[in-house]
């Protein structure tokens, strides 16, 4: 029996303890290897510190002289119930790109807040990153119990202050978790005697009622065309299915060229198929191969799909460099590559406040998070966010670097 | 809707659920299927590091199954010349037998100049492992280099993006690394730099071994118990200690590694001279 995996991005704001959880989460786990704890006993004593959990996330030297987490990391552990893959990221407003790229890789999260200190510009910044990205599976975690006496008036001021935050954005969270990551306190075992009043589950056993995605694919067939090779003297499209069925002798479209063509068959190594489903890379021999290139998208014969150049989107902008309008930008969506401007930022949001700080904005500064109109130079296959992932999520890049990532509402 | 229709619903649901799921393996494909023709999409001019280990003889794999056996670019075997002769023995027969366009990279200046690790480990790697890749990617010009490292392989690596630009001299920029988000990987460079690639990122030791007993994929023997000793990671012969075990089949090793404590790089002499030279390394440019 294959038990499934699941990858989980910590969140939260920097010193509220998300590094020292996981190495607590790995000790309780008995996911270490033997000489891991001695090399972390050794460094935190190098350092003149008590045996810091935190190292066994963070990795780099400068990462452990400053005692904060730089780059995002990924940490493997398992429990009885599923394989996890604990994605660490750097609470610092400065870091934000890192924690973005941690959390673009995550089926679920946890948003971890220091109980005593409560909620700080990077817990709610965290928090709505996590729900653009759509990462509604989410537990939040009260951390530093000890540093209250586990009392359960202070943790209730908390976290009805957080549950309020996370109502506005949509979240609803799973589970609310007191702990203390020092003390292991309510990480792998339920603490009655520290907190009576608490009837939920530890935190471990809360990551393990978190159930993953079932994908339902009705959805309409959406390929995204990603390159041609030759084989043995026959032009075959390599691609991935985004979403519904593609089937042998299917009659479709190529978009945004508008071309028909009819998928003569499916090609994939070592085996012969008819029929296949979204998130599967294949190879497609079409009727007319010389339509195909990269960035169009193949969908069925009838489908109403209709390409853009305009359209709204919800983006968060990442680099130091201000966004100022009608500027231009390569924008990237699944295969696709435009170059683009914003045409008009309706609204222009601070991420971690949500307070709208300006209507119909010349320029988006660094964490900012707006609400704009762009114009692509060609037209583009999008849809919401919502419906297919892959088709409704974009960056925006200069001299390909990334800036700003976008989301399509 | 009636009871009825609730209980067919339920039955037809649940059964789609089994006809649509992918196994975690196959998802583990998928991506580095994806990663690998992106690469090749992008850059044209790649090839793969094949330490023959296998890790990389697992992305070979992936790389026959993504170019449907007609892989388009070279397969570079970086040879200190202290590998163990397994190595070299499936390294001809797989070459032959998969057809590929092996390029064979050795510093036959400094092994002539008596290179070897009683030097100095970090010397001898730097020498003749991340000195003589610099020359080549400067001899062929490769722009990305596809190679088969973990993130739970070593702390370190777990830093590493899919995509990961190096400059002229090789330096990995780890406290500045660009943001790569969902699968829109970094595509551009300045001229004198190069990628490395890393679809494997993902994958865990266990998952590696699980898909070679899938694919049956074949791999060289050391990694098997002889007189309760087996090798878990492979380089040169000097360099790596096998451990004790009686795992002498793959399915053996599954079972092993499902309650292992011991981490998978112990037996690696360069990972344990002090706790950051795999960090200095790979900043230079090592694998």
């Amino acid at each position: 029996m294959q038990k499934e995996n699941l990858s989980i991005i910590i969140t939260g704001h920097i010193d509220h303890g998300k590094s020292t959880l996981i190495g607590r989460l790995l000790l309780d786990t008995d996911s270490l290897p033997k000489e891991k704890l001695a090399e972390i006993k050794k460094i935190s004593a190098s350092l003149g510190k008590d045996t810091e959990l935190a190292f066994l996330a963070d990795q780099l030297k400068e990462e452990r002289e400053q005692g904060m987490t730089i780059d995002t990391t990924q940490i493997f552990f398992k429990t009885r119930k599923r394989n996890y893959i604990i994605i660490d990221s750097p609470g610092h407003a400065k870091f934000i790109k890192n924690m973005i790229t941690g959390a673009s890789q995550a089926n679920a999260g946890v948003l971890l807040v220091d109980v005593a200190e409560g909620l700080k510009e990077q817990t709610r910044r965290h928090a709505y990153i996590l729900g653009m990205l759509g990462i509604d599976k989410l537990i939040v975690v009260f951390n530093k119990m000890d540093l209250i006496n586990y009392e359960e008036k202070k943790f209730n001021e908390v976290k009805n202050e957080l549950l309020k935050f996370l109502e506005g954005i949509g979240i609803r969270p799973y589970y609310s978790v007191p702990i203390s990551a020092k003390e292991d306190i309510n990480i792998s075992k339920r603490s009655s005697a520290n907190m009576p009043w608490y009837r939920g589950p530890c935190l471990i056993n809360a990551l393990d009622g978190l159930k993953p995605d079932i994908r339902i694919e009705r959805k309409p067939l959406r390929f995204s065309i990603q390159d041609n090779y030759e084989i043995e003297g026959k032009m075959v499209t390599v691609g991935k299915v985004l979403s519904g069925t593609i089937k042998q002798g299917q009659e479709v479209i190529l978009l945004p060229s508008l071309k028909n063509t009819r998928i003569n068959s499916i090609k994939v190594f070592g085996r012969h198929i008819k029929e296949t489903r979204a998130g599967k890379n294949i190879g497609l021999i079409l009727d007319d191969p010389a339509l195909a290139k990269r960035g169009e998208v193949i969908v069925q014969k009838e489908d109403t799909a209709k390409p853009t150049t305009q359209f709204k989107a919800n983006i968060f902008w990442m680099s130091d460099e201000p966004l100022k309008i009608n500027q231009s930008f390569s924008l990237r969506c699944a295969n696709q590559d435009t170059s683009c401007i914003i045409e008009k930022i309706e609204k222009r949001i601070d991420s971690s406040t949500l307070e709208i700080i300006e209507e119909d904005a010349r320029e988006l500064k660094m964490n900012e998070t707006a609400v704009v109109i762009i114009r692509a130079e060609h037209p583009l296959v999008i849809e919401k966010f919502s419906f297919v992932e892959d088709l409704g999520r974009f960056t925006l890049e200069k001299n390909s670097i990334i800036l700003g990532m976008g989301i399509i509402i | 809707m009636g009871l009825a229709d609730v209980i067919i619903n339920h039955i037809v649901y649940k059964n789609f659920k089994k006809d649509i799921k992918m196994t975690y393996l196959d998802e583990l494909e998928e991506k580095s299927i994806y990663i690998i023709r992106e690469a090749y999409s992008r850059f044209k001019n790649i090839a793969l590091l094949w330490s023959i280990g296998k890790d990389s003889t697992t992305l070979l794999w992936l790389i026959r199954k993504a170019f449907f056996d007609q892989i388009p670019f070279p397969i570079i075997h970086i040879d200190t010349s202290f590998k163990f002769k397994e190595i070299y023995e499936f390294r001809e027969q797989y070459a032959k037998e998969w057809n590929l366009k092996l390029l064979i990279s050795k510093n036959e200046k400094a092994l002539q100049e008596g290179m070897c690790p009683e030097k100095g480990k970090f010397q001898c790697c730097n020498a003749l492992k991340t000195e003589v890749l610099k020359n080549t990617i400067n001899e062929y010009k490769f722009r990305a280099l596809l190679l088969a490292i973990r993130r739970d392989e070593h702390g370190i690596r777990a830093k590493e993006r899919y995509f990961s630009p190096r400059d002229i001299d090789f330096k990995w920029n780890y406290q500045n690394q660009p943001p790569e988000l969902w699968d829109l990987y970094k595509s551009g460079i300045e001229d004198e730099q190069h990628f490395r690639v890393h679809p494997m990122l993902h994958w865990t030791e266990l998952d590696i071994w699980k898909y070679i007993y899938k694919e049956k994929i074949p791999i060289v023997s050391l990694y098997f118990a002889k007189n309760h000793k087996r090798y878990r990671s492979i380089g040169c012969a000097c360099c790596c200690a096998p451990v004790d075990s009686n795992a002498n089949s793959i399915r053996k090793i599954v079972k092993e590694l499902m309650v292992t404590k011991t981490a998978e790089r112990s037996g690696r002499a360069q990972d344990k001279e002090d706790s950051y030279t795999m960090q200095k390394l790979r900043s230079l440019g090592y694998m």
